[in-house]
């Protein structure tokens, strides 16, 4: 059982790292990463929601949708259920987090509406099932996959406030650049493919 | 205090223009002892590649350079020096492509685009090794040449080898024997007394052939298979001790760096399971340790700024090599540790640098906007 | 409100000017993740432009009726259930299809560009211009996949729909199909359509001064 946590968790912030293996959650990595602080906000929120977001998912799934999986409940509510719990979740998060931790709401609150179309959180909720986790891998790889993607966020956040100071080309200004730092960080992260396999 | 001394006589150095020349060609020259032993090793064939990625290396910064109407840069001996680094890091038995390819990249993709030297997040030679590896696996895992007649790739005496052979019909381990580098054949092995292929005894005695007196004597004098500028690790290191000497590196990731795979490798080395077993001499001179401990992930550009910061680039990088080694997809990490390392790199000067510009700078961003 | 644009440049729109993925970068994860050969691109397109089209028609056509303060909830539910749809079909018609894309057919729901649409333009334009949009940004995000993934199929597989592109010699490069391959060709597009940009406004401000004088 440790070993297999163990496992999840190494597996989805290093070898499987959604942003740089798995393409998820690409337009926020490359949106919110041009400076350190939003990033860390940014990256915070997301392990947050992420991992509800699992638990809530996970219990939805297996208490209400797959009883009736005969009728077809699995297929045809799958997704519209999930979509709508996660924007129901930071609907709420948002609430909660405004009345009673107003500092941390300032810090994280405009990062929130964005999440719901952060198409990492949809992601993890159907990789833990098609997974089939149980509830406790399910919350440990919703975390450890928000710490994966906060992982990619700041290291790209660093490398892109340095070169505010780069002479770039006119050509790759913009979005290019970030696509290319992008392709030469996941290619680093190659190194780790196959740790896992045991 | 002594890493103080160190930062104040060393960061100057990259400002002036003139000094980026002079250590290049240092660097060049340290390497250069290293680059004939493997031309005396592996003969043509490493030369023939050695020459094919200097020359594009050169050719490509200056067309990039040319093309962008910039300032021509290529007498600074940098893309030079990145075109030697490149091959030194690669086998010596590839088709042509592969070393003009991976230059073409290295210095395109790796440096230019990001406005050229200064401003690279990553080791440009690094760049085009992992990405020839990724790029053409297959003559990039295999294109090892013998460098005698005497041993064989994997460093081993050739009568001990042929005896060992005879004991065993496993096909992956007689072609890991025969052609497979020290670290992969030590992978292989372990790979093999895991899924039950060979007996413990049999993995055993390779164990004992490949940390033996004779294959460490080979390791430093280079005399056995590997890419064409990491196997003689006598004249990595004197190279190295040079550029200490001339004060164009500091000790902090060298050191740091090799103690880090030592201790690691002894602690997690051995046969699954079995902690404090593992061989760190045998791990600290296999592979390319040496040449990347010196002469990549001491880079200026892509490494911490403070004596504390490349401890920690140092220590970081040796436990990812060793993680690499024992549990990761390829029997060599060292490639891979330092370009992870590039990427923490912004992050560990944003620790370890004085205040002063820790806080400044977020709030000129800001501003900006 | 601004003047009507023609219908004509209501469809190009999302074709050129607007294109999704080479202008607006929207919708990275998909045109990342399925771009390893051709044909995944092209299936990817195909379901989210089908997605992306009835959705835009349904929005516009309860426009007026659905209060402000539901109305993401309400367009994600639009949405979702046409994704449902889509993977009924993907399922039942094209299973080989449907394995290559994964979670990415579900992960529609979460397309930025569709939700774009639907709130920039489909919830204030009328059904006829709402579809014509749909169609048109849906073009542009087709051929930009099909565009990306072609190129990494070429150079990464050497073969273009399945079928081999160079002769045998040629050595794919396997980088292009593996995840860095994907990040640097929509980096290289990226800079090459820069590029092309620059070139144009400094021929633009060459020929304005010439007419000038």
């Amino acid at each position: 059982m440790i070993a297999k946590l163990f496992i999840i968790v190494i597996a989805s912030i290093f070898v499987n790292n959604f942003v740089f293996s798995r393409f998820l959650g690409i337009c926020p990595y490359l949106g919110v990463s041009k400076q350190w602080s939003s990033a860390m906000g940014m990256g915070l929120a997301v392990i947050f929601v992420m991992t509800m977001a699992s638990f809530i998912t996970w219990i939805i799934f297996n208490f209400i949708l797959l009883p009736f999986e005969k009728i077809g409940a699995v297929d045809v509510l799958q997704t519209i259920a999930f979509i709508l719990t996660i924007a129901a979740l930071v609907q709420v998060v948002e609430m909660i987090m405004k009345k009673t931790a107003p500092a941390l709401y300032k810090a994280l609150g405009i990062y929130l509406p964005l999440i719901t179309t952060n198409c990492a959180v949809l992601g993890v909720t159907l990789l833990n099932i098609k997974e089939s986790y149980n509830l406790i891998e399910t919350v440990v790889h919703g975390f450890s996959a928000g710490v994966g993607f906060t992982l990619a966020l700041l290291l790209m956040a660093g490398i892109r406030e340095r070169l505010e100071y780069a002479k770039l080309p006119k050509a790759v200004q913009g979005f290019a650049i970030a696509f290319i730092i992008a392709s030469l960080m996941s290619l680093s992260f190659l190194g780790f493919s196959g740790l896992i396999s045991e | 205090m002594e890493n103080q001394k160190l930062i104040v006589s060393t960061s100057p150095h990259f400002r002036s223009k003139e000094s980026i020349r002079s250590i290049m060609y240092w660097v060049i020259i340290a390497l250069l002892p290293s680059a004939v032993a493997g031309i005396y090793y592996y003969g043509f064939p490493a030369f023939k590649v050695i020459m094919l990625s200097v020359i594009s290396a050169v050719f490509t910064e200056f067309l990039i350079q040319k093309l962008r109407k910039v300032k021509v840069t290529v007498s600074d001996g940098s893309a030079a020096l990145t075109g030697l680094l490149l091959a030194m890091t690669i086998p010596p038995n590839l088709p042509f492509y592969v070393p003009i390819v991976g230059s073409v990249f290295a210095i395109a993709i790796g440096k230019q685009v990001f406005g050229g030297l200064g401003y690279n997040p990553f080791n440009p030679a690094l760049i085009g090794r992992a990405f020839l590896l990724a790029a053409w696996p297959v003559p990039l895992t295999t294109g090892w040449l013998a460098p005698s007649s005497s041993t064989g790739v994997s460093g081993i005496n050739q009568g001990e080898l042929v005896n060992t052979l005879q004991q065993t019909n496993n096909e992956v381990l007689i072609d890991a024997l025969s052609s497979a580098t020290p670290l992969n054949l030590l992978k292989q092995t372990f790979t093999g007394i895991q899924t039950g292929e060979i007996t413990r005894e049999f993995g055993d005695r390779i164990l004992e052939m490949l940390y033996s007196g004779g294959v460490l004597k080979n390791l430093i004098t280079g005399n056995i298979g590997g890419s064409i500028g990491e196997t003689c690790a006598i004249l990595l290191i004197a190279g190295g001790l040079f550029l200490l000497v001339k004060k164009i590196i500091t000790w902090h990731i060298p050191v740091s760096y090799i103690l880090t795979v030592g201790v690691f490798a002894w602690i997690l080395g051995g046969p699954k399971g079995e902690f404090f077993t593992g061989n760190p001499i045998f791990h600290i001179f296999a592979g390319g340790l040496m040449l990347g401990a010196f002469y990549m992930a001491t880079d200026y550009v892509t490494s911490p700024m403070t004596g504390k910061g490349k401890i920690i680039f140092g220590i970081g990088a040796g436990i990812i090599v060793v993680l690499i080694r024992k549990w990761g997809g390829y029997p060599e990490g060292v490639c891979y540790s330092i370009l992870l390392m590039n990427t923490a790199t912004p992050l560990i000067d944003r620790f370890t640098k004085p205040k002063v510009f820790g806080f400044k700078k977020p709030e000129k961003a800001e501003e900006k906007k | 409100m601004e003047e009507k644009q023609s219908i004509f440049k209501v469809f190009v729109n999302g074709i050129f000017r607007e294109n999704p993925v080479f202008v607006l970068v929207l919708g990275m994860c998909p045109t990342l993740a399925v771009t390893t050969s051709a044909i995944n691109g092209l299936g990817m397109g195909l379901a989210a432009s089908f997605v992306l089209i009835c959705s835009n028609l349904i929005v516009s056509l309860v426009r007026r009726f659905i209060p402000d303060k539901v109305r993401i909830p309400a367009f994600i539910v639009v949405i979702a259930t046409f994704v449902t749809i889509v993977q009924f079909v993907m399922k039942g018609f094209f299973p080989s299809l449907d394995k290559a894309l994964g979670i990415f057919i579900p992960l529609i729901v979460v397309n930025c560009i569709i939700l774009g649409r639907a709130e920039a333009f489909a919830s204030k334009n009328d059904p006829f211009r709402a579809v014509l949009d749909g169609l048109g940004m849906g073009i542009g995000f087709t051929l930009s996949l099909v565009l990306i993934g072609s190129i990494r199929e070429i150079l990464g597989a050497n073969k273009l729909f399945g079928y081999l592109f160079f002769p045998q010699e040629f050595p794919p490069l396997v980088f292009m199909i593996l995840p860095p391959g994907g990040f640097l060709t929509m980096g290289l597009l990226l800079m090459f359509f820069n590029w092309i940009s620059h070139r144009r406004a400094i021929t633009e401000a060459k020929k304005q001064i010439a007419a000038k004088e």
